[in-house]
């Protein structure tokens, strides 16, 4: 039992904050979307997408920085191909973001298979490697915990704080809110709620492309094939469970980092077999949905707007 | 002087209905102009054509003379027009401060500046003498006070052109007078006013010229104080309407809704019904009277199972029902009409025929081997109830949240009178009707209680319940203050009930 100790440790919570990071993007992704009334099924799709072309583009440039750039884009390029079908078009959003997720994991890897040859890992890349912090890397506890990290991860905490701020204390935010709660109030009040969506839509995209970043290039520094695993879904499993609050989404997903860290470490223990330690985060997210089920009420009623 | 508004045969179409029918309406700057026309007659998408709302299929518009091309309510309000719509354009989550400042809010460094919000909202609520408490969150407070949000809302944003679609639906009397002195006050400066209601008479003490619409098209335009109610209901709907009821002499039966002690909390859980005793008799109309928010919403709440009672029993005849579910209730013999039928018995996005039969569903009579929905017997029995009940609608099929507001009263009105219930919960069931449907909305209610079936009739119109009830009791702060009986109070001695003026 030793070796269950050992588990617990400071490197256990770093991994966790590491492997929330996806997460939490594609989780402000799903609000951002979610608080205008579009469900964003295609996170999962999305980060994918996202996780392929920054490892491309920083394969051709050598630059991975541009691959965060390139990645983003690509969200946000999937995010407005999203809004267009479900904004524009009224079409059902559920089958968008499928379709979203189905091309970009068949996609993927067909151009994986053509630039490296292999449909199921890229070359190499050149990651963005991790950032010390002065004074706080040093610090005892806290220091190997968030002292160290790729700079996505830093990133993620700015973005969650300010996703808060936008939401919370900006006339964007209000707009946001009042266009997914009640569209016809929000056009009355002379908002363009139809630019409000798409706004959203591809902010949601653009977020969850980060998140694909940080798979590729924060954190294994090359592309395998659906190396997202379910964290869109997770995400929005976290954004639900967080009330499609941003600080409630971190906390859900910083929970669901830990199952994934836990479930690493325990891997490497070998106590037991390791397909059933891999369910671990599934289960969570499963049993936390369950709890949550029928409790949580979305902040927008996902019905279509139109005007007359 | 050019008008103020001017449109010019405005066509406006729906499936099925031609809501506006070549319209022209003219408004002189600095005057109060009435609309009426019948449930349905095309009063609110004229409005909302004139707000960019919508977009007319043929016509034109002229603001001050000048061409206007509306395509959005941002346009409408850089012209100056604002609208008080029929119904709520409120953010249910968003405070009363955020929905006022909604769209141009005041700002310091990006973010929102609250003490700015929170001052500039407060102003307005002191200069046009709205009393509201502008932190709530909007969902927490009554239908009255959110419409007094949306009166604020619109004079906030500095309209030079107001329309009210229906501003008075919900406010007391003390608060419809609060609003004419602020429209009288707002037309001074030689602001304009566009004032639907279905109320002749305040339509006649507050408009300077009164329009008249009928299926989509203009009837006429009048001066008020060359024309009366007689006249106006007669432009309305075509023949004479009936303002007073004979009502026959029915005695009283037993005992149908016993109400003691009766205990609720309100949404914020704040003690509202404080001991409600209350009794309503078979072959009885009961008036509840009362200023809004004295706790009648819970009430009704707490009779229909939609509220938890706290203390107290609720019997129907001699079955306690106080924690029966709102199914149990409705098969027992209650039928409610809800105050608010955007929150409560209603379905916009439901048809008409589903609407209809919401809640009798499961009879056997619109039900096949006990468990499909037998469409073709709910859509005969829609057919027969939009005759009966005169719905003006497409058809059986439309979706109900395409009927004008009145009509979709009338199925509600429909639905439960229908049941033949033992008793009738009815929470302002004429709010929004025209002066035909009222008639015929009030006609029904006397028919149910001389049919033996006990009436509760909460009101805010005190003509209301004076005209049907048989006793009236009045609601202060959560209890019953006094019951009399019509012959032997008036308004006065109500008017102070109302305000706690005096316990009896
Ligand atoms: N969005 C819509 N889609 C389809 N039909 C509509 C729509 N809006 C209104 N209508 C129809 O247009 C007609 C006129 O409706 P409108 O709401 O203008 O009536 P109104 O005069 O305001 O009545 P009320 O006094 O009941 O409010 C009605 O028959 C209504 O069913
Ligand atoms: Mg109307």
């Amino acid at each position: 039992m030793v070796g269950l100790v050992d588990v617990i440790s400071v490197g256990l919570f770093a991994a966790a904050l590491r492997m929330a990071t996806p997460i939490v993007y594609a989780a402000l992704g799903g609000i951002f979307s979610e608080r205008v009334g579009i469900i964003n099924i295609g996170l999962e799709g999305t980060m994918l997408a996202s996780a392929f072309a920054g490892v491309t583009a920083s394969y051709y440039t050598g630059n991975p920085w541009l691959g965060v750039v390139v990645a983003v884009l690509v969200g946000g390029l999937i995010g407005l191909l999203h809004a267009i079908l479900t904004v524009k078009f009224v079409g059902n959003q559920i089958v968008s973001g499928t379709g979203i997720n189905i091309f970009a994991m068949g996609f993927t890897a067909y151009m994986s298979q053509i630039i490296w040859g292999s449909r199921g890992a890229s070359e190499g890349v050149r990651g963005l490697g991790t950032w010390n912090i002065p004074f706080i890397a040093d610090l005892p506890v806290v220091g190997p915990i968030i002292g160290s990290h790729s700079p996505l991860v830093y990133l993620m905490l700015v973005v969650t704080v300010l996703s808060y701020v936008v939401l919370f204390r900006t006339p964007l935010g209000l707009r946001i809110r009042a266009v997914g709660e009640h569209p016809t109030a929000a056009e009355t009040a002379g908002i363009d709620v139809l630019r409000v969506k798409y706004l959203c839509v591809i902010l949601s995209g653009m977020l969850a492309g980060l998140g694909g970043a940080f798979l590729s290039l924060g954190h294994l520094n090359l592309f395998t094939r659906g190396m997202t695993g379910g964290r869109g879904f997770i995400a929005m499993a976290a954004m639900i469970f967080g009330k499609w609050m941003p600080f409630g989404a971190f906390g859900a997903s910083l929970l669901f980092g830990l199952a994934d860290a836990l479930q690493m470490r325990l891997q490497s223990l070998g106590l037991l077999p390791p397909q059933i330690i891999l369910t671990i985060p599934y289960l969570l997210t499963v049993a936390v949905l369950a709890g949550v089920v029928g409790k949580a009420r979305p902040p927008s009623d996902y019905k279509p707007y139109k005007r007359e | 002087m050019a008008p103020a508004v001017e449109m010019r045969s405005i066509v406006k179409t729906f499936p099925g209905v031609t809501a506006n029918d070549g319209v022209d309406f003219s408004v002189e700057k600095g005057e109060i102009h009435g609309l009426l026309g019948e449930n349905g007659a095309g009063k609110t998408v004229l409005m909302s054509i004139l707000y960019g709302l919508y977009r007319p299929d043929a016509g034109e518009i002229y603001i001050d003379g000048e061409r206007a091309e509306i395509e959005s309510p941002a346009a409408a309000m850089s012209l100056g027009i604002g609208m008080v719509h029929q119904h709520f354009m409120l953010v249910p989550s968003l405070t009363v401060a955020e929905n006022v400042v909604l769209g141009r809010e005041p700002t310091r460094k990006g973010l929102i500046d609250e003490g700015e919000m929170l001052e500039r909202v407060r102003a307005s609520c002191a200069e046009f003498r709205l009393d509201v408490d502008i932190e709530a969150p909007v969902h927490t407070l009554s239908v009255g006070v959110q419409q007094r949000v949306e009166i604020l809302k619109a004079l906030h944003r500095g309209a030079d052109i107001l329309i009210l679609d229906e501003p008075t639906a919900v406010l007391t009397p003390q608060e419809v007078e609060d609003l004419f002195m602020a429209i009288r006050a707002f037309t001074d400066q030689g602001k304009t006013v566009i004032f639907i209601s279905h109320k002749l008479r305040e339509v006649l003490s507050i408009c300077d010229r009164i329009t008249v619409l009928k299926r989509g098209k203009v009837v006429g335009t009048v001066e008020a104080s060359e024309t009366d109610m007689g006249e106006l209901a007669e432009m309305m709907v075509g023949r004479r309407v009936v303002y007073s009821f004979e009502k026959a002499k029915v005695a009283p039966g037993e005992a149908m809704l016993t109400v003691e002690g009766l205990e609720a909390l309100d949404d914020r859980g704040v003690p509202t019904l404080r001991g409600v005793d209350l009794e309503v008799r078979g072959s009885e109309i009961l008036g509840l009277a009362g200023v809004e928010g004295n706790g009648q919403t819970e009430l009704v709440e707490a009779l229909m199972g939609l509220r938890e009672a706290r203390e107290g029993r609720v019997s129907l005849g001699s079955t306690d029902i106080t924690g029966a579910s709102p199914d149990e209730r409705i098969r027992a013999g209650v039928s409610h009409i809800p105050e608010d039928r955007h929150k409560r018995g209603f379905i916009p996005d439901f048809s008409v025929t589903d609407n209809l039969i919401l809640g009798s569903h499961r009879e056997a009579r619109f039900t096949r081997w006990g468990f499909v929905i037998d469409y073709e017997a709910a859509a005969g029995h829609a057919q027969a109830l939009v005759e009966d009940y005169s719905i003006v609608t497409p058809g059986v099929g439309t979706h109900a949240g395409n009927l004008s507001g009145g009509n979709q009263q009338k199925v509600i009105v429909a639905r439960e009178f229908d049941r033949n219930p033992r008793l009738v919960i009815a929470a302002q069931p004429t709010r929004g009707l025209d002066v035909g449907a009222t008639e015929y909305v009030r006609k029904k209610l006397l028919d149910m209680r001389d049919g033996g079936s006990a009436v509760l009739l909460v009101s805010a119109d005190l003509d209301e319940i004076w005209a049907l009830s048989d006793r009236i009791a009045v609601i202060y702060e959560g209890r019953i203050v006094a019951v009399r009986d019509p012959a032997e109070t008036d308004e006065t001695e109500l008017g102070l009930l109302m305000t706690g003026g005096r316990r009896g």
